[in-house]
């Protein structure tokens, strides 16, 4: 079938099978891979990418759905030269250990802070319930959100 | 995953004319179900209706006395939703508990309820506050809508179009969600109507139901002690390696007086 997305501020024509997935699409066809599959059964959330504005895992997203949307992805928010508030919390916080889930628990906390008022640790891990980090370093993944929660009120 | 055709109609009779013509169609709603389960291939349909585009599925209302939530109302709208919270706190509450985030921005309340999966939030909302599914052919009543596990009371094609939600003097809703997937051990929704108290269970059995026997009770006495003396028999209850039939059924006494206690 044929889609149009916009990927990270760029627009995209594709022709792809109607049994492709988001995170596919964003893989093997856009080739961005800082997007991962973890599960593929939509519960680890390493997948996770802005649809419209909002987290969803885009292992659970076909590509009929896709069509017409705009996506965001860890590659979108930010450069080397110039973290985002939130890649920078993380790198500030030592809240990555082997990396995997890291672009995903950015891309599910930089929602919660846009769209949930009022974090703190309660809400933050509830809000991340989503995202599973196998080294268990949830501990400084939380005070990472709070720190970019933080910078990213200040500077709106 | 299977190849399949994916139709995206503008209308409910599109989306009904689409269905009668296929082979073996499916409705998709958030797909927050079924696209896993296409994934691990336990269905194969031909031909996807998906619901995204099709008129008139989304919106809250407010009428007399009733929530209208339409069927496409993703979970993290109702959840979010101040009005909601301030009508049926309970409903925003329960919203707030499914999955995670992000299947709350996906998942919508229509395919919840259409899914009847005996571990779902939302239909222990369709029977405890006595709901009624307005469908494309007719209304049905909560009580009789959830028949057996993944069963309702639809016919093929049917199509959920929105849920009403009575208004409850008050309300609770308490859950014990399975620690890896949240969906409900068991959960309960206990609410008091001026006509009586209702209680609608979920998780614990194959598809959501009313406990007539601690409604009895309740209407007697409204507090926690009242259901001391209740049995809940966990014949043809759900034992699976999270919970046994006889913990589900212990379980459901337990959120029940958590949620009575709540609402004392």
């Amino acid at each position: 079938m044929q889609i149009t997305l916009t990927v990270n501020g760029t627009l995209r024509e594709l022709d792809v099978p109607e049994n492709t997935l988001l995170v596919d699409i964003l893989r093997e066809r856009l080739r961005l891979t800082g997007t991962h599959v973890g599960c593929d059964t939509s519960q680890c959330g390493a997948c996770t990418v802005h649809l419209n504005g909002r987290a969803v895992k885009s292992c659970t997203v076909l590509a009929g759905q896709a069509d017409g949307t705009s996506v965001l992805t860890i590659e979108g928010i930010g450069t080397p030269d110039v973290l985002h508030p939130m890649q920078a919390a993380f790198r500030e916080c030592h809240a990555l250990q082997c990396g995997f889930c890291t672009p995903c628990m950015i891309m599910a906390a930089i929602d919660l802070v846009e769209n949930h008022k009022e974090l703190d640790n309660k809400s933050v891990r509830e809000g991340l319930e989503g995202n599973f980090c196998r080294c268990t370093g949830y501990h400084n993944i939380v005070r990472a959100v709070l720190s970019a929660a933080e910078k990213m009120a200040a500077k709106a | 995953m299977y190849r399949f055709k994916h139709h995206r109609p503008t209308t409910i009779d599109e989306a009904q004319s689409i269905f009668a013509a296929c082979d073996d169609p499916s409705y998709l709603s958030g797909g927050m179900t079924l696209i896993p389960t296409m994934k691990q291939r336990l269905a194969s349909p031909t031909d996807l209706i998906d619901l995204s585009q099709v008129e008139g599925l989304t919106g809250i209302t407010f009428h007399s006395g009733l929530v209208r939530i339409g069927a496409f109302t993703r979970h993290a709208v109702v959840a979010n939703s101040a009005e909601v919270a301030k009508a049926i706190p309970a409903l925003a509450y329960l919203a707030a508990q499914i999955g995670d985030n992000q299947v709350r921005n996906r998942g919508t309340l229509g395919g919840s309820v259409a899914n009847s999966d005996p571990a779902a939030d939302y239909p222990a909302a369709v029977v405890g506050l006595g709901a009624t599914i307005v469908t494309s052919q007719r209304q049905i009543a909560g009580d009789t809508f959830f028949q057996d596990l993944f069963e309702t009371a639809l016919e093929p094609g049917e199509l959920i179009t929105a849920i009403e939600f009575p208004i409850p003097e008050k309300a609770v809703y308490r859950k014990f969600p399975n620690p890896a997937s949240r969906y409900a051990v068991a959960g309960v929704m206990v609410a008091r109507f001026p006509r009586g108290v209702r209680v609608g269970v979920t998780g614990a059995g194959p598809c959501a139901f009313r406990a007539t026997a601690l409604e009895n009770a309740l209407n007697q006495s409204f507090n926690p002690d009242a259901l001391n003396a209740v049995e809940i028999p966990d014949a043809g209850f759900n034992s699976d390696l999270h919970a046994s039939a006889e913990y589900r059924a212990h379980l459901v006494k337990v959120l029940a007086k958590r949620a009575v206690q709540a609402l004392c």
